[in-house]
């Protein structure tokens, strides 16, 4: 990584493939254990299995289910197929991440692997990162605050509204002593696997043919290279069906790809503004 | 799973029908302060041109009316900070990638120097280093009164990013339009001519920018038509037509229509900066404002 010369290490990231993942939630109870996440409340969705809904403060790896019915292979005749869908989403920890561009506090900052991490001693809360996402995995931390919702006094927090930003940091601290993040180090399938980009790139590409070749149903690659709107994910997928069917965006871009057209903009339009002002002045003083 | 039929007739999937991008979290301060800090931003301008015009009268009252907003505006942003306390964090690094750093450098600077000079102003004390403030605040103001246009349009939030191009322009003409009915309030007519026509010509700019950036961001446009961001949309376009059709017509003879209408272009340019804060989050909460666009780029690449 740039910026840490001989401490820099290689880039390191998840390949999640769904094609193996049974739904456990071992990664999400795993994530909340390791991390020490706060419960933010128990809500049945009737959304099949999913009662987390969506990556937040709160959830930094997410299992979405999805029951189809289609055929989960190519070749599967019967009149009535179906399948079930699962997939462990997290923090895509992108080359071109928005969320550190815009951090205006230096709070989000990349690390010797390449991951993206938010600094909670430096956040201040100001909320930049959240609708700069283009996946929508930042959010502020809001504990429930109605009485016999969630517990409301938590002892490691000690107050209701946290103020700050939380995502997934790629088990930063579990890294740095030579271990892998707690949800891939769970997953009992090995749906999430852990290891240096480069080498899951390969097995992810090893695997797609394989699964193509075995005739599975929509099997696609997703944020696996540098060609997408956000140089690709230190976090990549394997997915066996359109990306919006699991929540994700079809083609994420990286806000700031137009920031410099946005500054030329913005210095043309405050040029402006003078002129609009002197133009005011040409009709004398009342 | 769902599968919804859009308005346009084209079928989106979707999972069960959840937002993909997050809401913003930024409380009504935001927009309060886009709205009191082009106030600050315009009436550097308005100020500066002034005093170059030799119209003493009308240079002091933008100073004081631009120096208390420029007061007001970093108050409201650290209000909206989850932990208040480390407002200072702000100025820890500068990032042109960050809108919001640059914004605060920004804010800064004008504020600094804005009250300053208008402290010096007040106390007929240190000409010299009034000036330069003054000249400081000056070259602040342009920028104070369009990067906010930046800071939203730098998000994921189609409505507001797809907007890029519109939205400095849009807030340009707005700050302008509320720093010159913010002056003219406190002027007589026969002293208020500049403020009283930036008042109208900055009217006049924010309701062409709406219409155009509403016409061009099309089918992601629609939610300016729609519950909060259509309501006080119609209430800004009212409010300011009608504060700026009273200055053009009675501003110049009589100071209570020059008050009211100074008054009704305030309250329309407030109601404006609500209704484009309010469509991004109506633009976040619908899937279909995220998928439907990025479909159509990936079958057109």
């Amino acid at each position: 990584m740039s910026g840490y010369s001989a401490e820099a290490k290689p880039r390191m990231g998840f390949f999640t493939d769904t094609s193996v993942c049974i739904g456990c939630k071992a990664c999400e109870v795993a994530c909340k254990e390791w991390n020490v996440i706060p419960e933010d409340g128990l809500v049945w969705t009737g959304e099949s299995y999913d009662n987390t809904s969506t990556l937040g403060a709160n959830s930094w790896r997410h299992v979405a289910f999805v029951e189809q019915r289609e055929a989960a292979r190519t070749d599967d005749d019967s009149e009535d197929p179906l399948r079930w869908l699962m997939s462990s989403d997290v923090c895509k920890h992108c080359t071109h991440a928005a969320c550190l561009d815009v951090c205006p506090t230096g709070a989000l900052f990349r690390t010797e692997f390449g991951t993206v991490v938010v600094q909670e001693d430096v956040c201040n809360g100001c909320g930049y990162c959240v609708p700069a996402c283009p996946f929508g995995v930042l959010d502020k931390r809001h504990l429930p605050s109605k009485p016999g919702d969630a517990p409301l006094e938590l002892p490691l927090l000690g107050k209701k509204e946290d103020g700050r930003v939380w995502k997934c940091t790629l088990c930063y601290d579990r890294l740095k002593g030579g271990h892998e993040p707690a949800c891939a180090k769970a997953c009992p399938t090995d749906s999430i696997q852990f290891g240096e980009v480069d080498e899951l790139r390969e097995r992810a590409h090893k695997r797609l043919e394989k699964l193509e070749a075995e005739g599975w149903n929509g099997a696609q690659l997703y944020l696996d290279g540098p060609e997408d709107g956000i140089g690709g994910g230190g976090a990549f997928f394997l997915l066996l069906d359109e990306p919006e069917v699991y929540g994700l965006p079809p083609d994420p871009v990286v806000t700031t790809k137009h920031l410099s057209e946005m500054w030329v903009t913005t210095a043309i339009a405050a040029a402006a503004t003078v002129v609009g002002a002197a133009l005011a002045f040409l009709g004398g003083r009342s | 799973m769902t599968t919804s039929i859009t308005e346009r007739g084209t079928e989106m999937r979707s999972y069960y029908g959840r937002p993909i991008l997050k809401e913003p979290v930024w409380k009504s301060e935001i927009p309060v302060y886009f709205f009191t800090g082009g106030i600050a931003g315009g009436c550097s301008v308005l100020h500066g041109l002034a005093r170059v015009a030799r119209q003493e009268r009308l240079a002091k009252t933008a100073l004081y009316v631009g120096a208390a907003a420029d007061v007001v505006s970093p108050i409201l942003l650290i209000s909206d900070l989850g932990r208040p306390e480390r407002f200072l964090n702000m100025l820890r690094v500068f990032k042109v990638t960050s809108p919001m750093s640059v914004g605060s450098w920004v804010l800064l600077v004008s504020g600094g120097a804005s009250t300053t000079a208008a402290v010096l102003e007040r106390l007929g004390i240190l000409k010299r280093v009034k000036v330069a403030a003054e000249a400081v605040s000056f070259l602040a103001g342009p920028p104070l009164a369009t990067y906010t246009g930046t800071l939203i349009a730098d998000t994921a939030i189609p409505v507001w990013h797809e907007a890029r191009h519109e939205l400095p322009w849009l807030f340009g003409a707005s700050a302008s339009a509320s720093a010159g009915a913010a002056t003219a309030l406190w002027l007589p007519p026969e002293e208020a001519g500049p403020a009283r026509r930036l008042a109208i010509l900055g009217a006049a700019g924010a309701l062409g920018w709406k219409e155009a950036m509403q016409r061009r961001l099309g089918f992601v446009g629609e939610v300016y038509e729609k519950d909060e961001a259509g309501r006080y949309g119609r209430l800004a376009k009212g409010l300011t037509a009608a504060g700026a059709g009273l200055l053009a017509m009675r501003g110049k003879r009589s100071r209570a229509a020059a008050v009211t209408g100074s008054a009704l272009v305030l309250a329309g340019e407030l109601a404006l900066r609500f209704s484009v804060f309010k469509a991004g989050f109506q633009a976040a909460r619908d899937p279909r404002y995220t998928v439907i666009p990025q479909r159509e780029r990936l079958g057109s690449s």
